[in-house]
């Protein structure tokens, strides 16, 4: 079948899908959208997050066709979205190199507090937080593990992902107040 | 494969009485799964999620009409007051990403004794509306839960909503799991007072081959509270009359041993959650001034 969907601002479509494939494959494999990873297929590990219409879903549960018509963002539209956010709340407009926009607050935070080591969970993590800071611009430490608690990271122990969003919300308040 | 997008209820209907097979599909994180895993291999499934009155609910004086598909997140956010034994049951699923897209018409339809909204359902003594192109009826929830993973569903039929009475009284779900998210329970309880009716009723989870109330116990408590007219009083439950009703609710227990526990500790934990949550609701029962008490009205 064909499907049609909006992926991080872009219409796209995608042909020959069969009826029981994922989102996250659809993204990955016929796309070429890989940011958004495969570990488990089975919704446990929380790194192939996405958003779908504004919510934050694991992609590889979404049947692609349950996506027609509807709005994706995945981690390489991230910067972009965070960027438009920023200009609705009268902040500063994200940076841009070379036509590129530059990293979301939230990318820029997970590098400068050391929160990404092999970087496998990270798009999924990234794509989670941003969706928390876009709902609560100053979360507690127990809305971040909550907000987090269907990411799975194996290297990290979780205390630099914590401080990575911390980082993210201080600043994101920051370019708000100026 | 074929991948069906009803527009409507009624199409849904249709294609459902068309294929009787087909396999319904709401949030996806039970079907999806089975797909990615190649457990199952539907010849036709049946997206649900264009409907748009399976994600709503509605409100009367007594009841809500909780469409099929309203996720989890959208329970715990906005029905807590009216069902809070079940939005607390809800918070307790997975993550938030599964929370988002799954909800209590895929739990039922999958009718695990492990899935979480069942005791809350059981407790709180839902109806299944089911609908076909032969007419609609209520199930139940009673009556809902036939074997391991098998429902009261015809297959002609699709879960239109859960119609669950608004609290009474105080409700409270428990479950145990090695951690607070993505879990699945090593077995779940929940309890529901309601005072008007000097009754109360329980829910069971992950600890027999469907979803149980654990019905001795609940008349146990019932005759006990009467008896020594503690719903007028609002005394103390006394330590012995908890310790009783919390054996008979483990003895309503059929459980198994399997790799996330085994019958006994599943027992043992039940009378463990029955006690408390029994302490927790008679607490709120208590707490409320003694007008509210009378008329039932405390929440
Ligand atoms: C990582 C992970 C963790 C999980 N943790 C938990 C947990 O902690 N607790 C828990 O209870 N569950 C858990 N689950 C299971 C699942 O999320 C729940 O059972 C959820 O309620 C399913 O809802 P859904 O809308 O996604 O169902 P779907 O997957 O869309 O459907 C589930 C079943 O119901 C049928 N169905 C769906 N809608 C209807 C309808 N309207 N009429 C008739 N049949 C219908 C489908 O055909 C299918 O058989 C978990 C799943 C995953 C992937
Ligand atoms: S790949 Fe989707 S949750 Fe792990
Ligand atoms: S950085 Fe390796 S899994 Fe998280």
């Amino acid at each position: 079948m064909r499907v049609h969907f909006t992926v991080n601002g872009r219409q796209h479509e995608a042909d020959d899908v069969w009826e029981g494939e994922s989102l996250l494959y659809v993204l990955r494999e016929r796309m070429g959208l890989p940011g958004s990873k495969n570990a488990c297929e089975q919704g446990e590990c929380g790194s192939c997050t996405v958003r779908l219409d504004g919510v934050p879903v694991c992609a590889c549960l979404v049947a692609a066709g349950q996506a027609e018509g509807r709005e994706v963002v995945t981690v390489e539209g991230l910067a972009a979205h965070a960027g438009q956010r920023a200009q609705r709340s009268g902040g500063a407009p994200a940076r841009s190199e070379g036509g590129q926009a530059a990293l979301a607050p939230i990318q820029q935070a997970f590098i400068d507090a050391g929160a990404v080591q092999c970087g496998f969970c990270t798009p999924g993590l990234l794509v989670a937080a941003d969706e928390l800071l876009d709902r609560q611009p100053n979360p507690s430490d127990a809305d971040i593990r909550e907000a987090l608690s269907g990411n799975l990271c194996r290297c990290t122990g979780y205390e630099k992902i914590m401080d990575a969003v911390r980082l993210a919300a201080s600043r994101q308040g920051e370019a708000a107040r100026r | 494969m074929d991948f069906l997008r009803p527009a409507s209820w009624e199409d849904a209907l249709a294609a459902k009485a068309e294929h009787p097979a087909a396999v319904p599909i709401a949030g996806g994180t039970d079907v999806m799964v089975e797909i990615n895993f190649g457990h199952r291999r539907p010849e036709h499934l049946l997206d649900l999620g264009r409907i748009e009155e399976l994600a709503t609910w509605e409100t009367d004086r007594d009841t809500v009409r909780l469409g099929a598909g309203v996720p989890y997140t959208k329970i715990m956010e906005s029905l807590r007051a009216e069902l809070p034994g079940l939005a607390l049951a809800s918070h307790t699923v997975a993550s938030p990403q599964i929370r988002n897209r799954g909800g209590v018409g895929g739990n039922l339809g999958t009718a695990s004794p492990a899935g979480d909204a069942h005791p809350a359902l059981l407790a709180a003594g839902a109806e299944v509306e089911a609908e076909s192109v032969r007419g609609s009826r209520l199930i139940p929830i009673d009556a809902f839960y036939t074997g391991v993973k098998r429902n009261a569903l015809a297959p002609d039929e699709l879960i239109r909503a859960v119609r669950i009475r608004k609290a009474r009284g105080p409700q409270q779900f428990s479950k145990v799991g090695t951690r607070n998210a993505m879990v699945i329970a090593v077995c779940a309880f929940a309890i529901a007072l309601y005072p008007a009716e000097r009754r109360v009723r329980t829910g069971i989870g992950s600890a027999a081959p469907t979803p149980v109330r654990a019905e001795e116990a609940e008349a146990f408590l019932a005759a006990a509270l009467d008896e020594e007219r503690l719903w007028d009083s609002g005394a103390r439950i006394a330590p012995s009359l908890a310790e009783k009703f919390a054996g008979l609710c483990a003895a309503a227990c059929d459980p198994i041993d399997d790799v996330r526990g085994t019958a006994d500790y599943r027992r043992h934990a039940v009378g463990v959650m029955a006690r408390r949550t029994l302490t927790w609701t008679w607490e709120a029962y208590r707490a409320a001034p003694a007008a509210d008490r009378r008329e039932g009205g405390a929440v």
